[in-house]
């Protein structure tokens, strides 16, 4: 599974398991019009951990807050290189 | 001393002085606070609260902050409910403050039904003819969030709560704004700092969505704004983050972490960015203001502001003009605030690296979410009632959202056999979980473990950070 589809797939999974909808996942889509709020993308970032062996946004000093799903992914993206 | 003097006047005297243009705002409606000098937005009831014990207990911040605004030196008591206490808890907590009168915008929850005196607030103000005299000192009541079971009441004075708030010096008009309510400690500072250097204040609606709260923010020319790290995190990542343009920054409610830190100075490189150091019982203790997480080494060396820091057995402990006096009510039995000199054991544990002293969390493992508390033992307990468990460990893990997230590490009964499903048993003690815990509590994160660390007490053994 590609790293956007395994971040899509988990994004599904944590919304079900906290009764939220997800909206649509477009790319430049807000993160929090996602239908996740902090908590909900706080426990994803840590399910994706578990599944990418990966944290882009504590292992890194330089923070960048993601705005968009495009964001998001992309710091997936370039932190698996 | 001439300013024990000003520290008599209630807080609505004050307001006296305040800019004459400066406003109250929410999403539904706008209040002159100067007005209160004139004025009352609790609709015939002020005299009717004269010495009594009142919960405020409104729905909106806006009425909430006219209310106590007009209570200050009225009341005997005010308690202040926060939006997210827990309906099952008030009964304990009226009885245990003596609480006779409501406040209220709106439906009195049932369990406040049966308070004799019930006054409804307007967020709007009108004039009052003869005001009650001012009978003395009223007592503040907050609640603290650190608890399992009802939370502690904590009493304050006016004078403790404003100890921190220097004089206003700002010859450029001041809007502040609060991502955190004015119900709790930290969202109060904001709530009086503004009253008493004369500026507006905007304050959130119930439900309202980050984006509009911080388009509302741009609109009224905020300038300085506070929240905690949590919310911060929040508004960075909210587009309409760059339609506002604050000159203070202000943190407080958690550990204050680098990056967040560093992301706000990008954010925003022309503005002063602060994190400041209070809690509920405590106080402000100190600010820090040039822009590292952690604070100076040099803070413990003598008082500064008369507040005088010190550190026992790894946690700081303070002393402080700006303190609580006490708590109040089922608290009371159980501890005492300040210790034999009169310091006040802040739970928050430091750790010294080089010439500054940085949080590590709290003593008793206290894990903070988004500033909701989260005791792992709490959420052990539901996990080792699971069959399959033998033991568990439910620890912080550092997350950019929330500050922090639980994880748990599990000791099953018997290790994995040839057919078990991991990914199935990881499933159903979620779902235990989920059944019996708020979402916060609920652990991110489950890892199987062959043994876990037991210290010299019996203990687990926790780390601290």
């Amino acid at each position: 599974m590609s790293i956007k589809l395994t971040i899509m797939d988990e994004m599904a999974r944590v919304a079900r398991e906290h009764g939220k909808t997800l909206g649509q996942l477009d790319d430049d889509v807000a993160l929090l019009d996602s239908g996740l709020d902090s908590l909900g993308l706080a426990v994803l970032v840590a399910r994706l951990e578990d599944r990418l062996g990966l944290d882009p946004f504590t292992t890194s000093d330089d923070v960048q807050f993601p705005v968009t799903v495009g964001d998001f992914v992309k710091a997936y993206e370039h932190g698996s290189h | 001393m001439s300013t024990a003097v000003i520290d008599a006047q209630p807080l609505r005297a004050r307001v006296a002085g305040a800019a004459a243009d400066a406003c109250c705002f929410d999403r539904a409606a706008s209040v002159r606070v100067a007005d209160l000098v004139r004025g009352t937005c609790l609709c015939g009831g002020l005299a009717t609260l004269s010495g009594r014990s009142v919960v405020i207990a409104t729905t909106s911040q806006l009425t909430a902050a006219l209310a106590l605004i007009e209570l200050d030196g009225v009341a005997r008591r005010l308690l202040i409910l926060p939006p997210d206490v827990d309906p099952d808890h008030l009964g304990a907590l009226i009885a245990g403050a003596e609480i006779d009168a409501v406040v209220t915008d709106g439906t009195v929850p049932p369990q406040l039904a049966a308070l004799p005196v019930r006054v409804v607030c307007i967020p709007s103000i009108v004039p009052l003819a003869e005001r009650p005299r001012a009978r003395g000192h009223t007592e503040w009541l907050l609640l603290t969030s650190g608890t399992t079971g009802v939370p502690k009441m904590v009493a304050h004075s006016i004078s403790g709560l404003t100890a921190a708030i220097a004089p206003g010096a700002s010859t450029e008009p001041v809007v502040w704004g609060t991502f955190y309510d004015i119900r709790r400690y930290g969202g109060l500072q904001i709530l009086l700092r503004a009253v008493l250097g004369g500026a507006s204040l905007v304050l959130s609606s119930a439900g309202e969505p980050v984006g509009e709260h911080l388009s509302r923010l741009a609109r009224h020319g905020i300038t300085h704004l506070s929240g905690t790290p949590s919310h911060w995190r929040r508004a960075l990542m909210s587009p309409e983050i760059g339609k506002i343009a604050p000159r203070y920054v202000r943190l407080s409610g958690e550990i204050a972490d680098q990056p967040v830190l560093d992301a706000l100075r990008t954010m925003f490189p022309r503005a002063a960015v602060g994190h400041a150091y209070a809690s509920t019982e405590a106080g402000v203790v100190f600010a820090v203001d040039d822009g590292c997480a952690g604070f100076p080494a040099a803070f413990l060396d003598h008082a500064r502001n008369s507040v005088e820091v010190k550190i026992v057995d790894g946690a700081l402990r303070i002393r402080s003009p700006g303190a609580a006096l006490r708590y109040v009510g089922a608290g009371a039995r159980i501890a005492a605030l300040h210790d034999s000199d009169g310091f006040v054991d802040s739970g928050d544990m430091v750790e010294r690296h080089g010439d500054r002293y940085f949080f590590v969390g709290r003593k008793g493992g206290i894990i903070n979410i988004g500033g909701l508390k989260v005791h792992p033992e709490e959420v052990e307990s539901v996990i080792n009632a699971h069959p399959r468990v033998r033991m568990s460990l439910v620890r912080p893990k550092r997350s950019p959202f929330t500050g922090a997230i639980v994880v748990a590490d599990i000791v099953l009964t018997a290790p994995f056999a040839a057919g078990d499903d991991e990914m199935e048993l990881r499933d159903d003690i979620l779902k235990l979980c989920r059944g019996a815990l708020p979402r916060h509590k609920v652990p991110a994160a489950i890892s199987f473990v062959p043994a876990l660390a037991v210290a010299a007490t019996g203990k687990l053994a926790r780390r601290s950070a």
